[in-house]
């Protein structure tokens, strides 16, 4: 765990600097109203916030859901040792995705009406249900992680014999709303651009989000392995990334044949802003992750697979971006770009989410193999048997 | 009976009074500033614009099916059976989800207040649950925003496209545009000259989201039971082999 001291403070001073501006533009939000702090307008009824905090934390937080549905339900034991991580990511972006919205919605005091005044006919509906669902899903599979730390053993066995009901939960409600925010812009067909819409738009969500969750999860390991000093677990890593491939390679199948199909295949060629957008979004998520993951040598490295995670995140966030800015841009007659205020709070929330990540590893058995005998470690068996039997005392 | 508003921009006179009456009767600020501003805000809910010597009048369609009505997550949008789509500030949480769904671009935010609302026409909702038209077309010294039946006004619109010919574009705008809006406008010249979109989709918008949502109910116990039983089989694989494993090695290995 030893941290070189330099690159500590640095990242500590970014941190403080970004909070202190953080806590200023919280103000000008509260105090001065949205029209003050954020470029939003009449035609740009949504921008930064939504586009990056929500959509794009939603989707980034997606490795929770794909992991524990490897592990838990396919029973993939040898991904068992990075689910942690992932729950933790995946319950820490949910909780930062709430704070956001409390910034981003009008009359935030209001956020728990939906609890009582339901339209089952709004996609936002839904994905306020499922999201605060999924939340308390979450807690409830992270709860074990806190539980061992203050030895709580007999909550430790209750929970665990209902995991089996909190993981498959956590799983359909993912699969929900993670397509839900496809499907709420299903409404604005004259809206959207046609490189974007489409009534496949919840599945693109779904399945982007699967891949964002691999790609997190690589990226996530790499983090750790360098920031905390932690051991690589590149097989596992490979094997994502091989997952990886068919996840992206379905992707861009399913985009190309719905760009056929919608006759939108030659606006590809016709410039255009859009058109640049579109083929950004393209390039980084998904033909330069497949060009570098197809190759045997890049999958194989630590270093390609990290590249090819990044470069998938940032596709996906154009892609998030670009429904829901880029896309609307014309149909609405304007330009957005974000205020730095929303740039500032957006920033804010990035650093809490890896100052509470790099926190809570510190402080939490969140590797836990680490916890027991070191050599555990490097014998997968010992490892899987460790954290498996728990799994098993609810069958 | 539905009620609805006709918009016959050749007897209009661009005298503005329309704007002025619904000021007061939304208790809105109105003054010669605003009365230039050409288009519809949070302080202005309904704008006549001018283009050389021809009128349009912009203000909310309240449409027949609604995608900020279909939308809104706490129901804060409601279509009356009347006609006019109303909006109830104390259920709002300001998602913006209508602003961002309406086809006209017609629901305007506060901004600029700390606790802000959605604004837009509701089309004097509680003068026509009394019985009476609404103040615009109260007001019109022309007829050019007439208030009535919306069948009957659509009625009226065809006849006076079809007793004139030439006058008019054969075009009743609201008609049809995303499955018929209680407001309809006649203009002799093409209404995207004004900024309406004239290629929206006949259909009713909240059929695009709701085709979805409405396969959800049977999804989740389809999947469920899915995962249930993927969980069930991948486990009973593993305590097989596990049980397997320990007769082995009681037998000692031999079979």
């Amino acid at each position: 765990m030893t941290v070189p001291r330099i690159r500590f403070t640095f990242w500590k001073a970014v941190f403080l600097f970004i909070m202190a501006a953080g806590v200023y533009c919280t103000f000008l939000r509260f105090f001065r109203g949205l029209g003050a702090s954020t470029n939003l307008s009449d035609q740009f009824p949504w921008g930064l916030w939504i586009g990056f905090d929500v959509m794009c934390g939603v989707m980034l937080a997606a490795g929770g859901f794909t992991l524990t549905a490897a592990v838990e339900i396919f029973n993939i034991k040898r991904f068992h040792s990075i689910v942690r991580p992932t729950i933790l990511t995946a319950f820490l972006g949910y909780l930062l995705v709430c704070a956001a919205l409390m910034y981003d919605l009008g009359l935030p005091w209001n956020i728990w009406h939906p609890l009582i005044m339901r339209n089952p006919h709004s996609v936002m509906f839904e994905v306020a249900y499922c999201v605060m669902f999924y939340t308390a899903v979450l807690a409830m599979e992270f709860s074990p992680i806190v539980l061992e730390h203050f030895k709580l053993k007999r909550a430790l066995k209750v929970i665990r014999s209902l995991m089996v009901v909190f993981v498959i939960l956590g799983v359909l409600l993912s699969t929900l709303h993670q397509s839900s925010l496809g499907t709420l812009y299903l409404i604005m067909p004259n809206k959207l651009h046609p490189f974007w819409y489409s009534p496949l738009l919840p599945v693109f969500f779904f399945l982007s989000a699967i891949a964002v969750g691999l790609a997190m999860t690589i990226f996530e390991s790499s983090m750790s392995s360098k920031y905390f000093g932690r051991e690589l677990e590149l097989p596992i890593l490979r094997d994502l990334g091989r997952v990886l491939v068919v996840v992206l390679a379905l992707y861009g199948i399913l985009k190309f044949e719905d760009l056929y199909h919608r006759g939108a295949l030659r606006l590809v060629m016709v410039p255009g802003y859009e058109q640049r957008f579109f083929l950004l979004e393209m390039f980084l998520s998904i033909f330069a992750p497949l060009g570098l993951l197809l190759v045997p040598k890049i999958r194989e490295s630590a270093q390609g697979l990290y590249l090819a995670a990044v470069l998938t995140l940032l596709g996906f966030v154009t892609n998030r971006l670009n429904v829901t800015i880029t896309g609307v841009e014309n149909a609405v007659g304007g330009r957005y770009t974000p205020k730095w205020t929303e740039v500032v709070i957006t920033a804010m929330f990035v650093a809490l989410g890896f100052a509470i990540f790099g926190l809570a590893a510190k402080y939490l058995p969140i590797f836990p193999e680490e916890k027991v005998h070191i050599p555990a470690l490097h014998e997968p068996e010992a490892r899987f048997a460790e954290v498996a039997v728990p799994v098993h005392a609810g069958d | 009976m539905s009620k609805g508003i006709l918009y016959d921009a050749t007897l209009c006179i661009g005298c503005k009074q329309c704007e002025q009456a619904c000021a007061t009767e939304n208790g809105l600020p109105y003054d010669d500033r605003i009365a230039d501003q050409q288009i519809t805000s949070a302080h202005k809910y309904t704008a006549i614009m001018i283009k050389d010597d021809k009128f349009m009048r912009k203000l909310c369609m309240n449409c027949d099916d609604p995608a900020c009505v279909s939308v809104c997550p706490v129901g804060a949008m409601k279509k009356t059976a009347l006609g006019p789509v109303t909006y109830d500030k104390s259920r709002c949480m300001g998602c913006r989800y209508c602003m961002a769904a309406c086809p006209f671009s017609v629901p305007k935010y506060e901004w600029d207040k700390a606790v802000p609302g959605v604004r837009k026409c509701i089309m004097c909702s509680k003068r026509v649950v009394q019985g009476k038209p609404t103040a615009c077309a109260e007001i019109c010294p022309t007829g050019a925003t007439k208030f009535g039946d919306r069948d009957e006004l659509l009625e009226e619109a065809k006849k006076r496209i079809h007793d004139n010919p030439g006058k008019y574009l054969p075009h009743i705008f609201g008609e049809t545009e995303v499955g018929g809006t209680s407001v309809m406008l006649l203009s002799s010249i093409p209404f995207n000259l004004f900024g309406f979109r004239t290629d929206l989709t006949e259909r009713a918008l909240p059929m695009y989201t709701y085709q979805v949502l409405s396969r959800i109910p049977d999804f989740v116990p389809l999947f469920g039971t899915l995962l249930g039983g993927v969980y069930w089989i991948t486990h009973r694989r593993e305590d097989v082999a596990e049980a397997e494993a320990k007769e082995k090695e009681h037998n000692g290995g031999g079979r």
